[in-house]
């Protein structure tokens, strides 16, 4: 009971604040918002027992990530307000079709949740498996360098792509 | 009940207490130390050897004008200082400051918690400071300041890389990410991990001034060129806190560093058996003394050497000392598995 009560408060905080991202007009309070909503996503992370990723969702992302964007806002002068398209209501019909997709999807996880049994007995099995195991880090630690170690390594050169691509377009006399 | 709430509280309490009197005798400690080095003799007039200065100071501050500038944005230049603050404050639940011990008649361990993700929580809620700073400089809306909070968080990005680098090899080490568990893995080596891992100790003590602004990296700070730093604008007490944090954060550095490197609330020599007298001093007074070691080094460095140049500072986090952090991790992985 005190678990649903505090998940919904949760939840509601977060998608609240991620509201309060897309509206607000000064972009160093938008990216403000967005760190508390960071924040909130960690603590349903430590509700479910998954501290290792509320820490790493915390420091990439709160600690890292976000001041890297505040660079960024401090830096370029924002203060131009946004053009606006020829067309007015082409955002409007974007933002549409982008959030019908959005509730497909959803749609689609809800019901296949609730025929495939696979998924839910997974999740269950292995959380029993992380308590035997001592620790989620370990688990996690094993799980990423065996069952998953191609995505593992395929998202690494991802990243050393990416950041060569930076250096890159940053240095264009190397 | 009083396992589960009273005394966790009454720890919290106490904790911050003994935080903030160590925070603001270190200013006074500061302050003398310097004197001396400069053949001064320091405050002297407020109680004897200025012994009260502290509580003078923080009557001054609190009877301070507060200022806004009138262009500032209002919210966040109030809420910079508490951003600052909180998590310079917070890390202190998971600092191990002794083993459990008996207290009336109870097993009371001397630290608030010890999680099984100790050294990720201290480095992530670490990484948070960050925010006070670069929003207290841009909410000030002046030129200096912004200056300053930019070159002060590109600082602390910087060395946190070759910092969080030597704390995998102390993770390699330990084999664990437990506070607790750290230092009792020292006891069961019967060696303190400095001397394991003399490298990584050179980096992370580096690391560690850099992260706290200090000299010689107080690059933030630096008054003649930025007329004070991202603090500029701000008075009375909202100063007081980021001045207090700087210190707090000292402490935090300095006792992450006894307790990763010089054994935390173990005695010297843990192995050596003839050395068992030395357990007559209870535990928590051996942690308190390595870490007074480190701040002294801390004041000791600010006394004697020059500020660094702002290139050369950040040609020394990344050229110098992250190749070294990740070598060094390479050679531990390598070693751990031949041994």
């Amino acid at each position: 009971m005190a678990e649903a009560i505090v998940f919904y408060g949760l939840a509601a905080l977060i998608l609240g604040f991620a509201v309060l991202v897309i509206s607000t007009r000064n972009t160093v309070h938008s990216a403000l918002y967005l760190v508390v909503n960071f924040l909130l996503v960690a603590m349903l992370y430590v509700m479910l027992g998954a501290e290792f990723l509320a820490a790493i969702q915390v420091l990439v992302y709160a600690g890292g990530i976000v001041v890297l964007y505040l660079f960024v806002v401090m830096l370029v002068n924002l203060k131009r307000p946004p053009e606006t398209h020829q067309d007015p209501r082409r955002q409007t019909r974007l933002g549409l079709a982008l959030a019908s997709a959005l509730l497909a999807e959803l749609a689609a996880i809800i019901v296949y949740s609730a025929t495939g049994e696979s998924a839910p007995a997974a999740t269950a099995a292995a959380a029993a498996g992380a308590d035997i195991a001592g620790g989620n880090v370990e688990q996690i630690g094993m799980l990423l360098y065996t069952n998953y170690l191609i995505p593992f390594e395929v998202a690494s050169m991802l990243l050393l792509v990416a950041m060569i691509g930076a250096i890159v377009l940053a240095k264009r006399e190397l | 009940m009083v396992d589960a709430i009273v005394i966790p509280l009454l720890k919290i309490v106490i904790l911050l207490n003994a935080v903030l009197v160590a925070v603001s005798y270190l200013v006074l400690l500061e302050r003398k130390v310097i004197a001396f080095v400069q053949s001064r003799l320091g405050p002297m007039r407020v109680g004897p050897h200025g012994i009260l200065q502290p509580i003078a100071d923080a009557v001054k501050l609190m009877t301070k004008e507060d200022i806004t500038p009138a262009r500032a944005d209002r919210w966040v230049f109030t809420a910079a200082p508490i951003m600052v603050m909180v998590p310079a404050l917070i890390v202190f639940a998971v600092i191990p400051f002794g083993p459990e011990v008996e207290l009336f008649g109870r097993s009371v361990p001397l630290y608030i918690t010890d999680i099984n993700i100790g050294l990720l929580y201290i480095v992530s809620v670490a990484s948070l400071g960050v925010y006070g700073i670069i929003l207290g400089g841009w909410a000030s809306n002046s030129k200096y300041p912004l200056l300053s909070s930019l070159r002060a968080s590109a600082q602390l990005i910087s060395y946190e890389v070759a910092v969080t680098m030597t704390l995998v090899s102390m993770i390699l080490m330990a084999g664990t990410l437990s506070m607790v568990g750290i230092v009792e893995s020292q006891r069961d080596a019967s060696l303190w991990f400095i001397f394991a891992q003399p490298v990584a100790f050179a980096i992370f003590f580096i690391g560690g001034l850099a992260e706290t602004n200090r000299a010689p990296f107080d690059m933030p700070e630096a008054e003649q060129e930025l007329t004070g730093g991202f603090h500029t604008e701000y008075s009375g007490m909202r100063f007081a806190l980021f001045f207090l944090a700087e210190y707090a954060n000292m402490i935090v550095i300095s006792s992450v560093a006894t307790t990763l490197f010089l054994g935390g609330y173990l005695r010297p020599f843990p192995g050596v058996e003839g050395l068992a007298f030395l357990d007559l001093i209870p535990a928590w007074s051996w942690f308190v003394l390595k870490t007074f070691v480190f701040l002294y080094v801390f004041l000791w460095i600010r006394a004697t050497l020059p500020r660094y140049r702002y290139d050369q500072l950040m040609r020394l986090g990344w050229k110098v000392l992250i190749p070294i952090a990740i070598g060094n991790v390479v050679v531990t992985g390598v070693a751990k598995v031949l041994l």
